[in-house]
């Protein structure tokens, strides 16, 4: 049995209200809300909350051999964005890290590929969607990531029992590299192309799969193209009660990372016996047909999609164009720092991306940054904290000033005195619970400088 | 802590300091030539550079090697060792010159402290030192760091943080007042506790007026072995002590570590006055110059200096125990609130007024209104938590 072990979505917490677009642009926006990285992600550290979630979320000693990382907006080119992940996760030297980039189609082809090969893959998949402002892109796109762990055996929580896919070569929507917006050719035409690329491939899928749509008890249809997904989920023979809320009214369409997110989030209400069928619209038709087994039932995600579309928070509109870069803000008059050191971040990739402290000799205590005389490796990653005390520093350089600053104590010892995110100072008081969470702090010369930074810890809603 | 010291075997006999402010007419070589040159004047007898056997350089931002030094002054063939402390770097200019001439090896020595930091165009001090890093080093700036300790001594000692904010701008007010009274002050006008309390914040709940500003300057001393002394002026101040730790930074990560106190100074201090054989500092001393970086570490300095009991410096400051005239005058120069701080001059710039004042020197107006023949200066760089702390003892009789 093959399929997927184990799975998980990141939204991270601002939301932009679209009627604040219609405010300021003057037209565009929209009702709901989108989703907004903060300014201290991008699609490397998204792609690390969700792979960190799916793999607390995986039984024990589920440990993936390949990580295969896919994305419209990577960080980097020429250098490899998955080795960042892989940091980040501490997977073993021997699991190779690969990037799978640039087009929205190869997230779903990246899922689709783990499945029909062998071994125990971590695919990792991130958007981050932009669009000029007062566009249709800026306003129902959305940014997330979502992480599935594939593999074999009695782990596999949905099992994959058919796939087909069909392409074809059309210009429905591109963009230039290096442009911070995407073009569309008229809708009608993108419609016309994917209606029947759609039809031929849920065909096909099914019979591979020897069900019917009538057994498809969750129905999901993915792609930017929200014309042709509309149309084509009216007409797979799939009752409404069975087609699954893309949640384009709370977090938008996180476009590369949109089919992991929504497939997730059916893992995460499905009883064990359940059709889920996965139809990806992009350049051409890509359906999964997913069975849940009966050890859906004992796995539990450590944080579901629907708590994090919970916790949303607003962030104005001039915030989020100005955390986009499409709005230029006046900085603060301090120097902008130094790129990081490459052979220093070198050394220290187990406390730079890992979060690994080391022990003292003398009091067995946590040393947080290890030191020459530390013995041992500390993860503090997955390790809460307390807030012993907080400030909020107006004057130093950020790249969304002011900072909001704290002093963590870990349970179970160990004490950083760390810049906080996703928070406001006025929310804040000593004793506040933080979590870890993977961000990029600044980028200089090129090299983005990711460290660690504590966050208010999300509690889900049943506590 | 081991130190040996070594009370009155070395004297100072002779400084100078410059005006401090933002010096757009003067860059380090000249402020480093000018202090230089008031020390020669001041002592007289045809001292001069050519008299002067080892020369120690304390900048932290302005340049480096002896180099730094000796081009400007043309000092020819002589030592000249630049050193470098954070913010202790001038008391550390002057640590080098004194333990030199005490160990035999020369017998007249000078130590300069300079900055130039209103070169860099940034308004407030930007970073010294550019070491390339893994990225992961705190980016916050000092007055954030300090702005901790107002809710952690409130927390403490109950204090209402709006009481604290009283007692911060007391401190702050004072500073003003004495700087006011201070021609080689940046800032020479009194500020009302109101204007102080309602400035701007930069960090926590510090406004403008509580952060000490930014400023050019240098300052200059001339040291002998003791009995040489009186060769150079009749009235020298004798070295009692010279106490530095640098912090292991346990501070930061330890969680007993509460952000109401600088272990690093309280061991200097301690030190200090077991080098000088002072036991009562705040009856024996007859002023401190204390770093005033920011309002809230004046304060705790109080009670890490032994100047106050745990707890109570935030009162004693109410009831002015530290302002000129009172039990104890504190600061009364201005501090770096008047002065600013560049960084390698300060410590220098704190040791001129111990000059003054215990000589007789300083203008009535600052009159500290007590004849006690003991001063102290104190340096501190850092952070709450990771710092290096400076203490030094002087006075003008042996024994």
């Amino acid at each position: 049995m093959r399929g997927i072990v184990s799975a998980a979505g990141y939204i991270p917490r601002a939301r932009l209200d679209r009627s604040a677009i219609t405010g300021f642009v003057g037209s565009g926006g929209g009702r709901g809300t989108r989703s907004v990285a903060s300014y201290d992600e991008d699609t490397t550290t998204m792609g690390v909350e969700a792979a960190r979630i799916a793999l607390r979320s995986a039984p024990t000693g589920v440990r993936p051999d390949a990580l295969w990382f896919s994305t419209v907006a990577p960080s980097y080119l020429d250098k490899t964005n998955a080795t960042a992940v892989h940091a980040a996760l501490r997977l073993d030297h021997d699991v190779p890290a690969f990037d799978m980039v640039g087009a929205v189609r190869s997230a779903v082809g990246a899922l689709l590929t783990a499945v029909k090969s062998s071994g125990t893959t971590l695919v990792v998949t991130s958007d981050l969607r932009t669009g000029l402002p007062g566009s249709g892109d800026e306003a129902s796109g959305g940014d997330a990531a979502a992480a599935a762990i594939v593999g074999d055996g009695d782990n596999v929580i949905a099992e994959l029992i058919g796939a087909r896919s069909a392409t074809e070569e059309f210009v429905e929507r591109w963009r230039t590299p290096g442009d911070a917006r995407s073009k569309q050719w008229e809708e009608r035409f993108g419609e016309t192309k994917y209606l029947p690329l759609g039809d031929q491939a849920w065909r096909e899928a099914l019979k591979a799969a020897g069900i019917e749509a009538d057994d498809v008890d969750t129905l999901i249809v993915s792609g930017l193209h929200a014309r042709a997904v509309r149309s084509l989920k009216a007409r797979l023979g799939v009752g409404k009660e069975a087609q699954a809320d893309d949640l384009s009214s709370t977090i938008g369409n996180p476009g590369a990372a949109q089919p992991l997110v929504l497939l997730t989030r059916a893992l995460e209400t499905s009883e064990a016996g359940k059709v889920i069928a996965l139809v990806v619209l992009a350049d051409g038709a890509d359906v999964l047909l997913f069975r849940t087994t009966d050890a859906i039932t004992s796995w539990q995600s450590a944080r579901t999609v629907d708590d994090q579309v919970a916790a949303g928070k607003e962030v104005p509109y001039g915030k989020f164009l100005s955390w986009r870069g499409t709005l230029t803000v006046e900085p603060p008059r301090r120097p902008e720092p130094a790129r990081v050191s490459a052979s220093s971040a070198g050394r220290h990739e187990d406390w730079k991306f890992g979060f690994v402290g080391g022990r003292s000799p003398e009091t067995g205590e946590p040393q947080l940054p290890p030191l020459p005389n530390s013995t041992g490796d500390v993860p503090m990653a997955d390790v809460e904290g307390t807030i012993a005390t907080f400030t909020v520093d107006r004057i130093a350089y950020s790249p969304s000033p002011p900072i909001v600053f704290a002093v963590v104590d870990f349970d179970g010892g160990g004490r950083l005195p760390i810049e906080l995110t996703d928070a406001t100072v006025e929310e804040l008081s000593m004793g506040d619970r933080v979590e870890m969470t993977f961000r990029r702090l600044f980028t200089a010369d090129g090299i983005h400088n990711y460290f660690w930074k504590a966050r208010p810890v999300l509690r889900s809603s049943n506590g | 802590m081991a130190s040996k010291g070594i009370k009155d075997q070395v004297a100072i006999v002779g400084m100078g300091c410059t005006k401090f402010g933002e010096r757009f007419d003067k860059g380090a070589d000249d402020l480093m030539v000018d202090a230089s040159n008031e020390a020669f004047t001041s002592i007289g007898n045809g001292v001069d550079k050519n008299t002067i056997d080892a020369y120690w350089l304390g900048t932290a931002m302005s340049g480096n090697s002896g180099i730094t030094l000796a081009r400007p002054l043309q000092v020819e063939g002589k030592p000249v060792t630049h050193v470098e402390n954070y913010c202790a770097t001038g008391s550390e200019a002057l640590r080098g010159a004194a333990y030199a001439v005490s160990s035999g090896a020369y017998d007249i020595a000078m130590a300069v402290g300079v900055e130039k930091v209103k070169d860099s165009g940034y308004q407030g001090a930007v970073g010294a030192g550019k070491v390339p890093t893994d990225g992961t080093d705190r980016t916050l700036t000092a007055a954030a760091m300090y702005s901790m300790i107002v809710p952690a001594y409130s927390k403490k000692y109950g204090v209402a943080e709006s009481e604290l904010r009283d007692v911060l701008a007391h401190i702050a007010a004072k500073n003003h007042y004495n700087g006011a009274r201070n021609p080689r002050a940046q800032f020479r006008k009194e500020v009302s506790t109101e204007t102080i309390c309602g400035a701007p914040k930069m960090a926590g709940s510090l406004g403008v007026f509580d952060c000490a500003g930014v400023a050019d300057g240098a300052a200059a001393a001339v040291v002998v072995r003791a009995e040489d002394a009186h060769k150079y002026t009749d009235k020298p101040l004798y070295v009692k002590a010279l106490s530095l730790v640098a912090g292991t930074g346990a501070g930061l990560s330890d969680p007993e570590y509460d952000y109401t106190t600088f272990p690093e100074v309280a061991a200097t201090a301690e030190d200090a006055y077991r080098q000088a054989g002072v036991t009562d500092p705040r009856h024996e001393l007859a002023m401190a110059e204390v770093h005033d970086c920011f309002t809230p570490t004046e304060m705790v300095l109080m009670e890490d200096l032994g100047f106050a009991e745990r707890g109570t410096a935030w009162k004693e400051v109410l009831a002015g125990t530290f302002d000129l005239g009172g039990e104890l005058p504190v600061n009364p120069d201005g501090g770096l609130k008047s002065f600013g701080h560049p960084i390698g001059a300060s410590g220098l710039r704190m040791m001129f007024e111990a000059w003054l004042q215990l000589r007789g020197e300083a203008p009535p107006e600052r009159a500290l209104g007590n004849e006690r023949k003991l001063a102290l200066t104190h340096n501190l760089g850092g952070y709450p938590g990771e710092m290096v702390s400076f203490v030094s003892i002087v006075g003008t009789e042996k024994g």
